[in-house]
């Protein structure tokens, strides 16, 4: 930290106090612009959620007070939601830093075809997410699937399941197409964390007779680990919005339903403006209660970064 | 021992900057089998599935219920029907007129409050960055509600304003996050000499660092149009008739009604064709599109 920020306010020059001036000039039209598109919205979501709104008379509505959200907490429907937006969270997110991690160990390795190996890693990350949706459509129906096709022809279950028509079977679609499109991310975030990781350290590894195995676990694994929760959190943080994916694989159904679709279908397809709130406001708090959670208790360099920025 | 920042190595092009201490490369490091399998498998896991979106887009009729490795005879039938669906080519000409008005929205509002951020004295930097920050974390569904009920009493629903307006609400932070890293690498001393002719720090801004940002601008404005393009939950809850919607919604919506009859013989062009461009631009801007997914992540 240097001194000059440790005396703010008392013998500023003339240049300083123009600099703070320009400063505030600089970052107003979008701090208030951030305040019109996301802070009046939120705060007007908690206000659409402590009414109800008559479905028949437009502009018809009633203060209810918190029983949107009793409503909401006593229904299974939110529970499921819940219940199935974590279990997706936790298998994608698992999934893509396991799967991040052995592709950056790689991509950090010099070998032949290093560079086309980068490139066909970053592709699925130019596709759309409906389109990763589609995409594992066609891999998974029925008849026309390549993967039901392999299947059948090694005899082995799942060939003749209609894959999107079942709890379980769903699902994996649904992670599957997670992975593919968010490994990459994943994938870079490690191998920047990787390749800060001095020459050195291995070298002083390798003459202590450290084994491969030996190295990564004990010097590479734990020297990544910032990097590790840095992806897990910005992974975490999308997954637990999920909504393209069962949204067109899907629509909600066969216990597939995320958090964000529940309150989706009950605004735009029940017209429950209230109750609908209430359930964004609850995906809202949960995602961020998630957040502070993660940065609370493994992203002490995420805390560090905010204290050298003072 | 690295810990993460908003903060990396000075040079002023993010892309061309050199990798921070890259392990020697001693010639080329010879691959165990092992490693080499989980190449093949990296391989075969990223692009077979591309390669069964294009084999489903060209078949047509009864081969559409087979799984052939290759369309038996290659129709472009399904291409043709998609490029004279009136409503996909409007639903493309939005998706442009949305990404393109909002990237560039977000970028000049961005560049000015990431240049304080990254480089002006400035009270509880650290607190705006936080909150800047968290608001990339919010779902949408959060903002889209509250918007569905506004939009519609003022008018603004099913419009590409209408759509605007909240892409805004998460283009902005991640414009400003990423700019605020990319600024921090250009070289203080630059500004320092600008000072010592006499330049007003906003003069030092736009005539001398804003110049040498442009690649990092150029970073911020593909991945701020990736993100905006991809973008489904704003863009389905916000419209409801074909003039408004983008191409995400229009391909979700080609799917019919119940899931076992749908056209996915259709889809599956739609989805090459909205999905090549990207490709292209990911090949050609890889270097870039790495370091600003990374921006910030870590520092040397």
């Amino acid at each position: 930290m240097s001194i000059k920020s440790l005396s703010p306010g008392r013998g500023v020059s003339t240049r300083d106090r123009a600099e703070r001036r320009l400063a505030v000039r600089m970052t107003a039209p979008s701090l208030i612009l951030m305040a019109l598109v996301a802070a009046v919205p939120i705060g007007y979501a908690v206000w659409l959620s402590l009414n109800q709104y008559s479905v028949r008379t437009a502009g018809l509505s009633r203060f209810v007070g918190l029983e949107n959200y009793t409503t909401a907490l006593a229904s299974p429907d939110w529970w499921a939601a819940f219940g199935q937006t974590f279990l997706f969270a936790g298998l994608s997110v698992s999934l893509e830093l396991v799967l991040g991690t052995a592709m950056a160990l790689l991509l950090n390795l010099a070998f032949k075809g290093r560079a086309l190996l980068r490139t066909v890693v970053l592709l699925p990350y130019a596709i759309i997410t409906v389109v990763s949706a589609i995409t594992w459509q066609t891999m998974f129906q029925p008849n026309l699937g390549l993967v039901t096709n392999v299947l059948s022809a090694l005899g082995l279950p799942g060939g003749d399941v209609v894959w999107l028509g079942e709890h379980g079977y769903a699902m994996a679609v649904i992670v599957l197409a997670d992975v593919w499109k968010t490994t990459p991310f994943a994938a870079l975030i490690i191998l920047a964390g990787l390749q800060v990781i001095p020459a050195e350290t291995y070298e002083a590894a390798e003459l202590d007779g450290a084994g491969k195995w030996q190295t990564f676990l004990h010097i590479t694994l734990p020297l990544l680990r910032p990097a590790i929760v840095l992806a897990a959190i910005f992974r975490t943080m999308d997954a637990l919005r999920v909504f393209d994916l069962p949204f067109v694989l899907t629509r909600g159904a066969n216990g597939t339903e995320s958090m964000s679709m529940l309150a989706y279908t009950q605004l735009r397809e029940n017209r429950l403006v209230g109750e609908g709130s209430a359930l964004s406001i609850l995906t809202f708090l949960t995602v961020m209660v998630v957040s502070v959670i993660y940065i609370r208790f493994a992203g002490g360099n995420i805390r560090d970064v905010a204290k050298e920025e003072q | 021992m690295s810990t993460l920042t908003t903060q990396r190595p000075t040079t002023a092009d993010p892309a061309t900057r050199r990798r921070a201490p890259k392990r020697r490369l001693r010639g080329e490091a010879k691959l165990h089998p092992l490693a080499w399998v989980f190449v093949v498998a990296v391989m075969g896991f990223s692009l077979i599935p591309f390669y069964w979106l294009v084999n489903t887009s060209l078949k047509k009729g009864a081969s559409l219920s087979k799984g052939e490795l290759f369309p038996g005879e290659p129709s472009f039938g399904n291409y043709l029907a998609v490029f004279q669906n009136a409503e996909f080519l409007v639903a493309l000409r939005n998706s442009v007129i949305i990404a393109v008005v909002t990237t560039t929205v977000a970028l000049v509002f961005a560049s000015c409050a990431a240049y304080a951020l990254a480089r002006l004295k400035m009270r509880r930097k650290a607190m705006i960055l936080t909150l800047i920050l968290s608001v990339t974390t919010f779902p949408a569904i959060a903002i889209a509600a509250p918007m569905f009920s506004i939009w519609r009493e003022i008018g603004l629903y099913d419009t590409l304003l209408g759509l605007i307006i909240p892409k805004l609400t998460f283009a902005l932070p991640l414009a400003i996050y990423m700019l605020t890293s990319f600024f921090k690498e250009i070289p203080r001393e630059l500004e320092e000499s600008a000072y010592m002719d006499g330049a007003s720090p906003f003069t030092a801004f736009r005539k001398v660092i804003l110049p040498l940002a442009v690649p990092g601008l150029a970073t911020a404005a593909i991945l701020v149009f990736i993100s905006v393009w991809n973008e489904f939950l704003l863009a389905v809850t916000l419209t409801t008739s074909p003039e408004a919607r983008p191409v995400p919604v229009a391909i979700a919506f080609f799917s019919g009604t119940s899931e076992f009859d749908q056209p996915l013989g259709t889809i599956s062009a739609a989805s090459v064709i909205i999905t090549v461009p990207l490709v292209i631009l990911v090949l050609l801007c890889q270097k870039r599109i790495v370091s600003g997914m990374t921006a910030g992540a870590v520092k040397g």
